[in-house]
């Protein structure tokens, strides 16, 4: 059991907690995730460990409501806990001197980069970090972010803050502009990772992404996680999950990713149907009888 | 053996073989020889003590049959089930050159149910502690009868495992209808209750490095029995196409996270009234197909390269696949998986083979026939076909040698490896085996870390 000490919104659907993990924020590096079961039914599922504190044995995980685990998640509170939590798994970013780094965060993904930009900073690094988000309201870690970089730009579709437009346009104006970049690091939707990619081919500026394919067991034994980088197969949870963005296969990544699909609609469906049954249930002081998920 | 008809199993997870009934046990116990020679006892990995149990059962002590069974062999209700008897005990029982050899496995087995059943496993008494602190690392058969060995010999053991459930292959491989969980369970709260400490959740060389277990955390001595678990595939065409699995990743999901139990979230490919292929004749494959099948698949069908002859799958294995309608295509190989535009998987195009010359091993390997190439309809794919060492240890601990493909270099006997202190068993010392096998050295190991601890000497 991993007691949760903190949680709360940072914006709607997407959560932050703090979760007592002892061994976990010891050995911890930037970079590296770990793998939870909220319950004795779940799902195993990886996510980003975005910090650790060694001396209060805690780590910090941020996490989008996209499906039934990550949702039923979103629902506990501190003084609950998780029944299962493994780490630090995967290889820790490659932290040096690389001159200039520009982190790029889309969505989620900006949860994912926020340790590495910070180890990055620590490093003495020059740090130029892209926001990008669909509206302002989805935004996240942006004052956090600010404080670790040299220069921060966000961009979201619809104009409703910052600039309006994609992370992308914000890049290719760095490069024009004759920037002299040592990294690119971008994490968000595979499509914002792949047009990154293309960006920065023609160039040959050193690009990572972080790949974020189906796991299980995150230690290497299933193989489930597998990617296509370098023209060979790789193993995400241990090889990765960062990788040379012009080596990546995406569009084998975007694949295999929906290999669930179908199961996964049907299962969120049922659990939000359960969910707002709860609710009405409490409202009404009705005698609720559907199983509670949150033993 | 009684079974469940195999109509009606392959539609259930519930295990296979009903067990023997007293009488009989004590008709097939009566079948014994009695032979001085011990031949059965020779065959068998851990040397049980095959004709003192029998004449016990014969006499109608089960009881005390399933004392002298745990005298050589800790987990009896869990080796009756699934040890290659055709290769071990009773490969070896001399009644086998007329006849059928005695079914000691079923007899085993019958003793150790018995013993669970009346409730009066007897738990040794534990002597005053030692002061000693051991850990071990992995839980699967070699763990588990290390960690028991050495609780009974006074030291606070630690078992430190990287998945959720204890039990290794036990829990995450062997499924339900072969070996029921239930029984691995009851063995590892015997352990807890002997005093064994277990940690779920831990991935040494990752959460914590074997260095900071011996230097930080004060453990005397580190056993490693991480298992051979890492999947190999076969480097063709097609293999990451959406519906091909690795057998490791299939069965885990079914059988640790019981993807097959609409109750959990866990999801698994739909099998449902498709075509499944499953490539390996071995008992992961074997475990793999008749999974499938379960789970709905409306042909569930077998792919090995070599003859039915060499497959290493146990006897019995292959015997209730074939009653419960998998199909088998022996010499024959895949070279290629095709899909779909969209990346699922439809085909797997299969080469005939041919067995040539017997090589060093004195098998003889398969060879391809030049132009008989066809295709087998198949919305999944399950690939069976060998695993190798777990090197996670391994890698965060530069001073344990290691032998080619990563295995743990360990000294036959004591079990010692390069690094004081440390030992090593089981399949990461070995290369894929047997529970007997890796139970055998989980002893082993245990005596050889009692010795070290008593006299300090490397
Ligand atoms: C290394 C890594 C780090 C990640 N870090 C974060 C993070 O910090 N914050 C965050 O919000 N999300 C993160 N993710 C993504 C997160 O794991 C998935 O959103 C989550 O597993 C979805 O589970 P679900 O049951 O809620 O949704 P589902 O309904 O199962 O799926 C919704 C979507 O998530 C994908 N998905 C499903 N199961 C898995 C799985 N086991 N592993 C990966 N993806 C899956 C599906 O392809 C689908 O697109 C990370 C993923 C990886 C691989
Ligand atoms: C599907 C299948 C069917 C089989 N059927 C049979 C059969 O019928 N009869 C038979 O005799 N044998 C069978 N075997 C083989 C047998 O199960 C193995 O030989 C035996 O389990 C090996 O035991 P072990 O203790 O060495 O390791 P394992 O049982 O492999 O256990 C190793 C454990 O270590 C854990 N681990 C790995 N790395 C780490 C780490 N870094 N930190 C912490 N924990 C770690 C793993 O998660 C695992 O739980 C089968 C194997 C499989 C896969
Ligand atoms: S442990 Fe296995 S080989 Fe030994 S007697 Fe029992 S069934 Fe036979
Ligand atoms: S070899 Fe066979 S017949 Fe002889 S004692 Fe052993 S089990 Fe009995
Ligand atoms: S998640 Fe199983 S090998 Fe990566």
């Amino acid at each position: 059991m991993f007691p949760i000490v903190q949680a709360q919104f940072l914006a709607p659907d997407v959560k932050r907690f703090v979760i007592e993990a002892p061994r976990i924020a010891k050995a911890y590096r930037a970079g590296q995730f770990v793998i939870l079961r909220v319950y004795d039914k779940g799902e195993r599922v990886p996510l980003t460990i975005s910090e650790a504190d060694a001396a209060a044995g805690t780590i910090a995980i941020i996490v989008q409501g996209v499906g039934k685990t990550t949702k039923l998640l979103n629902t506990l509170e501190a003084g609950q806990s998780i029944l299962d939590v493994v780490g630090p798994l995967g290889r820790p970013s490659e932290i040096k001197s690389y001159g200039t780094v520009v982190v790029i965060g889309g969505g989620v993904g900006t949860a994912i980069a926020y340790p590495t930009a910070v180890a990055m900073k620590k490093a003495g690094n020059r740090v130029v970090t892209i926001l990008g988000a669909r509206t302002k309201g989805l935004l996240i870690l942006e004052e956090q972010l600010r404080s670790t970089s040299d220069e921060l730009f966000v961009m979201t579709d619809d104009g409703s803050y910052g600039e309006k437009g994609l992370v992308t346009r914000k890049l290719a104006e760095l490069v024009d502009g004759g920037a002299a970049i040592g990294l690119v690091l971008a994490i968000g939707p595979i499509p914002m990772m792949r047009a990154v990619a293309e960006a920065t081919r023609p160039r040959t500026i050193h690009t990572m992404v972080s790949l974020n394919p189906i796991m299980v067991d995150g230690t290497g034994m299933c193989g489930g996680c597998r990617v296509m980088a370098g023209g060979k197969s790789q193993f995400a949870c241990v090889d990765g999950p960062e990788f040379d963005a012009h080596e990546v296969d995406f569009g084998l990544l975007m694949q295999r990713n929906a290999m669930y699909r179908e199961r996964e609609k049907q299962e969120l469906a049922e659990f939000e149907a359960q969910q707002q049954h709860a609710t009405m249930c409490a409202e009404i002081g009705g005698a609720c009888k559907v199983e509670n998920q949150q033993r | 053996m009684p079974e469940q008809p195999p109509e009606t199993r392959g539609g259930n997870f519930k295990e296979v073989n009903l067990g023997l009934e007293a009488h009989a046990a004590q008709a097939e116990a009566q079948r014994c020889l009695t032979c001085a020679s011990g031949a059965c006892t020779h065959g068998c990995p851990v040397g049980v003590k095959v004709r003192e149990f029998v004449d016990l059962v014969l006499a109608g002590e089960y009881l005390a049959a399933a004392k002298k069974i745990r005298e050589d062999n800790v987990l009896p209700a869990i080796t009756g089930r699934v040890c290659p008897q055709e290769d071990q005990c009773e490969g070896a029982c001399v009644m086998g050159r007329k006849a059928a050899p005695l079914a000691i496995g079923y007899l085993e087995r019958f003793v150790a149910d018995w013993e669970r059943e009346h409730g009066q496993v007897g738990l040794p008494t534990i002597p005053p502690p030692t002061g000693k602190k051991i850990a071990i690392v992995g839980s699967g058969p070699a763990a588990l009868s290390c960690a028991g060995d050495l609780v009974q010999r006074g030291h606070a053991v630690t078992v430190f495992e990287a998945l959720h459930e204890i039990g290794g292959v036990l829990i995450y491989g062997i499924p339900e209808f072969r070996l029921p969980k239930d029984i691995v369970r009851e063995e590892v709260e015997n352990l807890a209750k002997m005093g064994v400490k277990f940690e779920t959740n831990v991935v040494v060389g990752k959460t914590v490095t074997l260095d900071a277990l011996m230097q930080e955390e004060g453990y005397h001595a580190v056993f490693v029995a991480t298992g051979a678990g890492l999947p190999q595939f076969m480097n063709i065409p097609g293999e990451n196409l959406n519906g091909v699995y690795s057998a490791n990743e299939f069965l885990t999901r079914v059988n640790l996270l019981r993807a097959y139990d609409a109750g959990f979230d866990q999801p698994v490919f739909d099998c449902r009234g498709k075509d499944v292929v499953v490539v390996g004749g071995g008992n992961v494959a074997m475990d793999a197909v008749r999974t499938a099948l379960r789970l709905g698949a409306k042909n569930a069908r077998l792919v090995y390269r070599r003859s039915e002859e060499e497959m290493p799958a146990r006897k019995e294995e292959v015997h209730h696949a074939k009653d419960e309608g998998v199909q088998f295509m022996m010499l024959t190989n895949p070279t290629a998986f095709l899909g779909d535009e969209k990346g699922w998987l439809q085909k797997v195009r299969c080469v005939r083979m041919e067995l040539g010359e017997a090589d060093a091993s004195g098998r003889r390997s398969p060879k391809p026939v030049p132009g008989s190439e066809f295709e087998v309809e198949a919305a999944m794919a399950i690939v069976a076909v060998g695993t190798t060492a777990n090197p996670l240890v391994q890698q965060t601990t530069p001073d344990l040698r290691t032998r080619k493909g990563g295995y743990i270099e360990a000294e036959p006997e004591t079990l010692r490896t390069s690094k004081r202190g440390v030992f090593a068993g089981g399949d990461i010392v070995t290369g894929a085996a047997t529970v007997i096998l890796a139970m055998g050295a989980g002893r082993k190991a245990a005596a050889g870390i009692d010795a070290y601890l008593q006299s300090g000497a490397w």
